[in-house]
């Protein structure tokens, strides 16, 4: 069972908490989107080995819907953040730093 | 250690308190404890405590737990246990005794209070941490209590640290992710007849721990010969302390079969407790250390490359005599003996952390599969780390080579009697995965998971692996891989895992404030979710059909009223409530006027429909929502998702008040006359106060809200008023109703009125694959603006034909009513090619309508709403004639049966 930090109650059960899957997916422009982008927005998720953002709501605590990084091999939880803020980097991502050397492969 | 006794198989016997049971009966002389399961052969004991494979009982006193090891069975005065052949039987009498769970957060979790676990709890203690330590035996030491030995005071004074709390016969049965461990404490079953009263017998631990260390131990290998199932073949180290520490006299001729210095330390402890220790055969080529010396010195036997072929038994099955055979010279010779001790290495415990996908590794110097994992959050010690102490100089060897004849007696696994032979056949039948032998011969399957088998298994494929390769070497173990072990790790009861969640607290009960009234007037309920709602009134004599008959016939002709509280409530304010409402119904709410109501239809992204339920607007910025009966949770949870992750521009406040309102219905063309006769405050005639209006007035002084609002298809009214204030209001009806002969009427009435009028039940009548359209319901679909599943009724596969839509079925015949659920299928369908008949649906909702003097249904058919007017066939179970059926003949119509045109509705 994991152990999830709710940014507003802290370390909690899983059981307190509903899955909302995969974080960030945005709702499209019902008028100016195919059959197939729609039928994609609909059904269609990331569904990594590895690193996932991912929605969950703490229905049995404080009811808020809050954003996690989980490793879906390892069940390890990385940085939690709120709806509509800066989503944090996966954990092990490499800084979005440019080093200079990036351009120079061809 | 006081005298006690107990029975077994009805016979009484002596024992010391607390001792287990197998030590008991081996000490009255007791070899064969029970007979193997498929094969019917003598079995005793073999092993110590929960790797017993052998010596299962039944408890016949107290809670009559069945598939016990007579090994881990504590015996106190009183207790009584029959043994069993592996099959266990379910006792007939609920099971009396209490069960609990515990939640425990700390610093550190320590499980096994062996050495190095005790050692392990010491060092958290220095680092300023709290230690929960855990151990399945009665008291701490691990293999020490085995040896009869103190702990050294070092680790006793560990022991009393206030930091560390130790619970004993507390087994962790699962380690989940992130620390989580379940276990299980065993409290009063080993006190038996002193057990104090209330005191739960198992406990049920739930423990979060920071750091969690695993030093479980290791269990001892038997080895694969022929006949090694017989009673008085033991490993070694039980024979040894079954001898030595439990006062054991029935082994007077022993042989030790070793491929370690463990055989050599249980020899030692026999030879010293009496028992003539006729040879060591150890199969190495060499063997050295402090208790080979001893062993030596002690002047018993040692014959090195030489290990046991085969047994032979007297007359009641118990070990006779031994094959010896010498590896080198390829030559066989017996031995006189009633006890064969084995040791064929040690088996840790890898079970925890292969929960969480933590993966054994082989080690070739221990002869193993170890778990050296060590991360701040878990870390592994003792025997599982491959810490064996320095004296043991381990062998891989897991038995001699066995012609075809021998390898049918050969035992793996004795729970489920599966040989050598076995796993050949399985090898034979193409099978090279450990995962899929275990499946095809079922071994480690048992009561004990494969604790002595599942590493047998390993050896003996590796065996036969060496064997094709023409005796080269071939697999070794770390090729073959363990066995996944799941938890739990040992049985756990599930009386355990249900605590006291069980009969009335299993799951809550939702009643209503006018529970207590439907309770006196002989209601029989329904649970819908967890609410009980009256199902019917029945009077004296009545059956339920004819309670049905009744109630529908007062609600259509006279007045009838039903407490519909448990209807979902939602109060919804806020300056974009309007806004939020247009989005989240397919219909408009934001031109709805103030103290009007409307029922609104909830869709979900795909376009299906979700919910649906009449909402009042009570003013500009101000909603009550009502959802089904079984939707409000979701509905609300639905409505916060979208607020919070989507539309967080938005200003609403949701708030469940479905407890907090009562809502009666008084239904029926006498509704308003007696309504108004404790309404003085307010006009209901029918231009004052029109269909889908709602308007706040007293009775009595209590505030309500009234509503005319129609589940039924009737003139209706519905009364809303604080939960306190309901039982009033209802009891007041009743007696002003007396003269217009009021009726109280139930859930199952309530469905005759709604389906005549053919008003959906979401989740009846819908499956999950419907949109309005499918319902017929394309008026209530908004083309004027968005709302959650619009864009998707544009999709092919939404728009195509073949579709489930919803229609009505008038039977041919008026008196039988339709089972719901039953299928539908073209006039005169016949089998195709397969012998199956395709069906063009089903029916969802099936009663009889006094109303229309028949039997009436509502179905999902493919295309319905495009097949008015055809004749269907309905084949139903005739349970008279064996596996008969008989076709029922059905008319596909608009599901609307009464009043189309809603005269009395609006009346």
């Amino acid at each position: 069972m994991l152990y999830i930090p709710c940014p507003h109650c802290g370390l909690r059960n899983e059981t307190e908490f509903h899955y909302g899957a995969e974080a960030g997916v945005a709702y499209p422009d019902p008028n100016a989107v195919t059959d197939s982008e729609w039928a994609r927005y609909l059904h269609i998720r990331a569904n990594p080995k590895g690193w996932l953002a991912e929605r969950w709501v703490h229905f049995a605590g404080c009811g808020r819907w809050f954003n996690l990084w989980r490793n879906t091999i390892t069940h390890e939880i990385g940085p939690v953040y709120l709806p509509f803020t800066t989503q944090p980097k996966a954990p092990g991502t490499p800084d979005s730093h440019r080093d200079g050397h990036e351009g120079s492969k061809v | 250690m006081s005298e006690i006794s107990f029975s077994f198989d009805d016979k009484l016997y002596e024992g010391h308190e607390g001792e287990p049971m197998a030590a008991a009966l081996l000490r009255s002389g007791i070899l064969t404890i029970t007979n193997s399961t498929y094969h019917g052969r003598p079995r005793g004991v073999v092993g110590l405590g929960v790797e017993e494979p052998n010596a299962l009982v039944q408890l016949v006193s107290g809670t009559q737990e069945s598939m016990l090891p007579a090994t881990v069975i504590e015996v106190s005065n009183g207790l009584a246990a029959c043994s069993m052949t592996g099959i266990g039987a379910l006792p007939e009498s609920p099971d009396e005794a209490r069960y609990d769970k515990t939640n425990c957060y700390i610093d550190t979790l320590v499980i096994g209070a062996g050495v190095a676990g005790i050692t392990a709890a010491d060092e958290h203690l220095r680092a300023g941490r709290e230690v929960l330590l855990i151990d399945d035996q009665p008291g701490p030491g691990g293999h020490l209590r085995h040896l009869g030995l103190e702990l050294p005071s070092a680790l006793r004074d560990v022991l009393a640290h206030a930091n560390l709390t130790y619970v004993s016969r507390c087994t962790a049965v699962g380690l989940y992710d992130q620390n989580y461990i379940v276990a299980v404490e065993r409290r009063s079953d080993h006190l038996g007849n002193n057990a104090p009263t209330g005191r739960a017998r198992i406990r049920v631990w739930h423990i979060r721990a920071d750091r969690v260390v695993l030093a479980p131990g290791a269990f001892q290998r038997p080895l694969i010969f022929a006949n090694n199932d017989r009673p008085g073949i033991m490993l070694s180290h039980a024979a040894a302390t079954y001898v030595a520490l439990h006062g054991v006299r029935i082994f007077t001729r022993a042989v030790i079969a070793t491929v370690d210095n463990q055989g050599y330390r249980d020899a030692l402890r026999l030879h010293v407790a009496g028992v003539q220790v006729q040879g060591i055969y150890d199969v190495r080529s060499g063997a050295r250390g402090p208790s080979v010396d001893a062993a030596r010195a002690a002047g018993i036997p040692l014959r090195l490359r030489a290990t046991v072929v085969d047994t032979a038994s007297n007359a009641e099955g118990a070990l006779h005599s031994v094959t010896i055979k010498e590896l080198d010279a390829n030559e066989t010779f017996q031995i006189s003996a009633n006890l064969l001790a084995v040791s064929g290495g040690w088996t840790p415990i890898v079970d925890l952390p292969t929960h969480i996908g933590i993966k054994p590794q082989w080690s070739e110097e221990n002869a193993a599969f170890l778990v050296g994992h060590s991360t701040e959050g878990l870390r592994t010690a003792g025997m599982l780390s491959g810490d064996f102490g320095g004296d043991d100089d381990p062998f891989v060897f897991f038995g001699p080579a066995l012609d075809p004849e021998q390898a049918r007696h050969a035992y793996i696994d004795l729970q489920r009697d599966v040989t050598l032979h076995d796993l050949r056949r399985a090898v034979g039948a193409g099978l090279y995965s450990i995962e899929h032998i275990k499946r095809y011969t079922t071994i480690g399957t048992a009561h004990d998971q494969g604790k002595t088998s599942g590493m047998l298994t390993i050896g003996a494929l590796c065996q036969l692996n060496a064997v094709e390769q023409g005796g080269k070497s071939g697999l070794s173990p770390a090729d073959v891989g363990t066995l996944s072990f799941r938890p739990p790790y040992v049985p756990v009861p599930f009386a355990a895992l249900a605590g006291r969640e069980r009969g009335l607290l299993s799951d809550p009960i939702r009643i209503t404030s006018l529970h207590q009234w439907h309770v006196e007037a002989g209601a029989v309920f329904e649970d819908v979710g967890q609410w009980k709602r009256p199902w019917y009134f029945p009077k004296p004599g009545e059956r339920m059909e004819d309670a049905v008959r009744r109630e529908c016939v007062a609600a259509r002709q006279g007045v009838a009223v039903m407490d519909a509280s448990t209807l979902g409530k939602i109060d919804i304010q806020g300056p974009d409530a309007a806004v939020f409402l247009d989005r989240i119904y397919t219909n408009m709410f934001s031109t709805l006027p103030e103290g009007q109501c409307r029922y609104g239809l909830m869709c979900k992204v795909e376009g299906i429909v979700f919910d649906d339920g009449v909402t009042t607007r009570l003013g500009k910025n101000h909603f009550l929502m009502t959802t089904t009966t079984g939707g409000a949770a979701r509905v609300l949870a639905w409505l916060e998702e979208w607020l919070q992750t989507e539309w967080h521009d938005l200003k609403v406040y949701c708030t469940s008040v479905t407890e907090h309102i009562s809502t009666i219905a008084l239904v029926g063309p006498k509704s308003r006359q007696l309504l108004q006769e404790v309404i003085t405050d307010i006009d209901l005639s029918k231009d004052a106060f029109p269909f889908m209006h709602s308007r706040m007035a007293t009775i009595n002084g209590i505030p309500v809200r009234i509503s005319r609002i129609s589940f039924s298809g009737e003139l209706a009214f519905e009364i809303n008023v604080a939960g306190g204030h309901a039982l009033h209001i209802w009891q007041l009806l009743w007696v002003l109703g007396r003269p217009y002969d009021l009726t109280a009427y139930g859930t199952e009435t309530m469905h005759v009125l709604r389906a005549e009028k053919g008003y959906i039940i979401v989740g009846q009548d819908t499956d999950g694959t419907q949109t309005p359209y499918d319902l017929n319901m394309s008026w209530i679909v908004s083309k004027k603006k968005e709302f959650i599943g619009k864009r998707s009724f544009q999709l092919p596969y939404l728009k195509a034909t073949g579709r489930l839509q919803l229609v009505g079925l008038l039977p041919e015949t008026p008196e039988e009513v339709i089972p719901e659920g039953a299928y539908i299928t073209v006039l005169n369908a016949q089998p195709d090619d397969h012998g199956k008949t395709p069906h063009a649906g089903y029916v969802t909702s099936s009663y009889h309508s006094p109303a229309l003097s028949s039997a009436f249904a509502l179905a999902l058919v493919a295309d319905g709403l495009n097949r008015m007017g055809e004749i269907v066939d309905v084949p139903v179970p005739a349970p008279m004639i064996i596996r008969g059926k008989k076709v029922l003949r059905a008319t596909i119509c608009d599901s609307i049966f009464i009043d189309k045109e809603n005269i009395r509705r609006d009346s």
